[in-house]
């Protein structure tokens, strides 16, 4: 035999990044994506016979830094809109992993494609309840887009991907990235993958100011500078307003309110956005229900155009009550 | 297997130090250069070798004559020690010193005749034919791409030699024999064995077949990596080789 056939080549290079999980529950079932920062496999977990995605770190401290730092913000933010964390720990090749809830559904830029703008904007206002709960528990998410949120078969809507969310200190803490979990991460017994307790939440390292963490054209202009000190919810708020925007880019004439939303929550400078993202949410709510907007000054031919949509059926009932007195008035004089 | 018996094959040496000895090859030491010339020479002959006859359409004679005289050439005249790494990888480097090198050589086409059949070097060139002939000269990919899978073929190669003598000598030979006939042979094969097939083969539990494997591909994958980290100089250039060769997505 001379040298490694291209067949057999071929295969060791792909089970050679294949993860070591002999000494895990899970088994491999194939590839669902690669990122930037790691791969996520759709795995079955042999103890509970579910399947579950798998993200795996691929080579450097760094990369591990951040899968680590992304598990601990997970499992720090329990909510309806944000995926779960079932497992994390450290894999006999010495590659970081992380179990969460597989995830059905589509991408928000497919299932944008699939729905009219009212489910479009019930989505949205999912994705902006998730956020605003993350930054209530000092998490700033900091690479929100449509492909980074999960719509479900029934309308769940998850926010995935918060690999290089910021989180903010609580009381007495300095400013970290991931610092999310001080030293309280679990990983479950029973299996030999190593924990991370050996990797303390303060060994991760914080984003240097200047690092340009996001993606373009959702990134906040501030942090496209890289001023990592500036970053704060705000950042997020910029996000939301462009991902409102793409879910507005289909309609021929996006409603005004709806525009001036997306321009407020894209401010260029961070004092003109939305102070919070509940202050966005809110200013969307009116807008669904058909009241006026915080974002935008109406003319007095749209404020009449709003009251009559708002007020249909009793401005209905009322012309044709008035028809019918004229009527009655006009028959009875003749 | 491979298994060449000459003093730049896989099965010759791999260093227990896992600096790079691409940086190696500038050390002010001349044993250090010349123990790293080595290294570098080890890993890229064949390649170099392939090309030179697929690329470069050179007869068997002057492609042998020409890699000899490329490092030893290197050797002389400092090539490798003059590689910036800030500039290009070093694989792309030593492409296009081999490339001016050729050219030269191509112009001044007497010099081939008057180093012609010189040996240097004890290089397994019976090997690399018999490798040409069975993989094909890379018909249909460009030269750059050619170049990469036969460098990524010797780096397996190496890895792959390594590893058996690392289950031979820590008694791990089941390992190893299932790992040549499910790994190696079996994409070959018209029926790859199945892990049932295998655990009936050695009598083993399916479970710890697939133990014994995960375990061999883990040291695969370190070799690999050890390797690599070897011929790279710096971080950068070790991650992005890294993911050129395990397939994985850069950042």
């Amino acid at each position: 035999m001379n040298g490694i056939s291209d067949a057999a080549l071929r295969h060791l290079r792909e089970v050679a990044d294949l993860p070591d999980l002999s000494e895990t529950p899970y088994e491999i079932l194939e590839t669902l994506g690669r990122g930037g920062m790691g791969t996520v496999y759709l795995a079955r977990d042999r103890r509970l016979d579910r399947e579950v995605a798998l993200k795996v770190v691929q080579l450097s401290p760094d990369e591990t830094g951040r899968l680590l730092r992304e598990a601990r913000v997970l499992a720090s933010l329990e909510h309806p809109g944000i995926v779960p964390v079932h497992d994390a720990g450290v894999l006999p090749d010495g590659r970081a992993f992380y179990a969460m809830k597989r995830v059905r559904g589509l991408r928000l830029d497919e299932h944008a494609r699939a729905v009219p703008l009212p489910e479009r904007l019930r989505a949205f206002e999912r994705v902006c309840e998730a956020v605003a709960f993350a930054h209530a528990h000092g998490v700033i998410h900091r690479d929100l887009k449509p492909e980074n949120v999960m719509v479900g078969p029934f309308g769940e809507v998850l926010v995935m991907d918060w690999g290089v969310a910021k989180v903010r200190p609580s009381q007495g803490e300095g400013e970290k990235d991931g610092d999310a979990v001080s030293g309280g991460f679990f990983v479950e017994e029973g299996w030999g993958g190593k924990g991370f307790e050996g990797q303390a939440a303060g060994a991760v390292p914080e984003t240097a100011h200047g690092t340009i963490l996001g993606t373009s054209g959702y990134m906040a202009p501030e942090q496209e500078r890289g001023e990592v000190d500036r970053i704060d919810p705000r950042t997020d708020v910029y996000a939301l307003g462009a991902i409102l925007g793409f879910l507005l880019a289909g309609e021929e004439a996006p409603p005004r309110p709806l525009e001036a939303i997306r321009r407020r929550a894209m401010a260029a400078e961070p004092g003109e956005r939305y102070p919070k993202v509940e202050a966005l949410v809110a200013d969307l709510s009116r807008y669904l229900a058909g009241q006026a907007v915080g974002a935008h000054r109406e003319s007095l031919i749209e404020r009449a155009g709003r009251f009559a949509r708002r007020h249909r059926t009793a401005i209905l009932l009322v012309l044709g009550y008035l028809v019918m007195r004229i009527l009655l008035i006009f028959f009875l004089r003749r | 297997m491979t298994s060449h018996a000459g003093p730049w094959g896989p099965g010759d040496r791999f260093p227990a130090t896992r600096r790079s000895v691409v940086l190696a090859a500038r050390d002010a030491d001349p044993e250090v250069r010349r123990q790293a010339w080595e290294t570098l020479a080890a890993s890229y002959w064949k390649p170099v070798y392939k090309l030179l006859r697929s690329r470069w359409r050179l007869g068997r004679e002057d492609a042998e004559d020409l890699t000899q005289q490329f490092f030893a050439g290197a050797l002389e005249r400092g090539t490798f020690e003059r590689y910036d790494p800030a500039r290009a990888r070093f694989r792309t480097y030593l492409r296009a010193c081999l490339d001016g090198f050729t050219v030269n050589e191509r112009k001044a086409a007497h010099r081939l005749k008057r180093g012609g059949g010189a040996v240097l070097f004890s290089l397994d060139f019976e090997g690399a034919e018999a490798e040409l002939l069975r993989h094909g000269a890379g018909e249909g990919i460009d030269a750059d791409e050619y170049f990469h899978r036969e460098w990524v073929r010797s780096l397996f190669d190496f890895a792959v030699a390594d590893l058996r003598r690392w289950c031979e000598a820590s008694g791990k030979e089941v390992h190893f024999r299932l790992f040549e006939r499910y790994d190696l042979e079996g994409p070959d094969s018209p029926e790859c064995p199945t892990y049932a097939a295998l655990a009936a083969e050695h009598g083993l539990p399916v479970t710890q077949v697939t133990n014994f494997l995960a375990a061999v591909r883990r040291e695969l994958r370190r070799r690999v990596l050890e390797r690599l980290r070897e011929l790279t100089a710096t971080e950068e250039e070790f991650r992005a080789e890294a993911r050129a060769v395990l397939g994985v997505d850069p950042a």
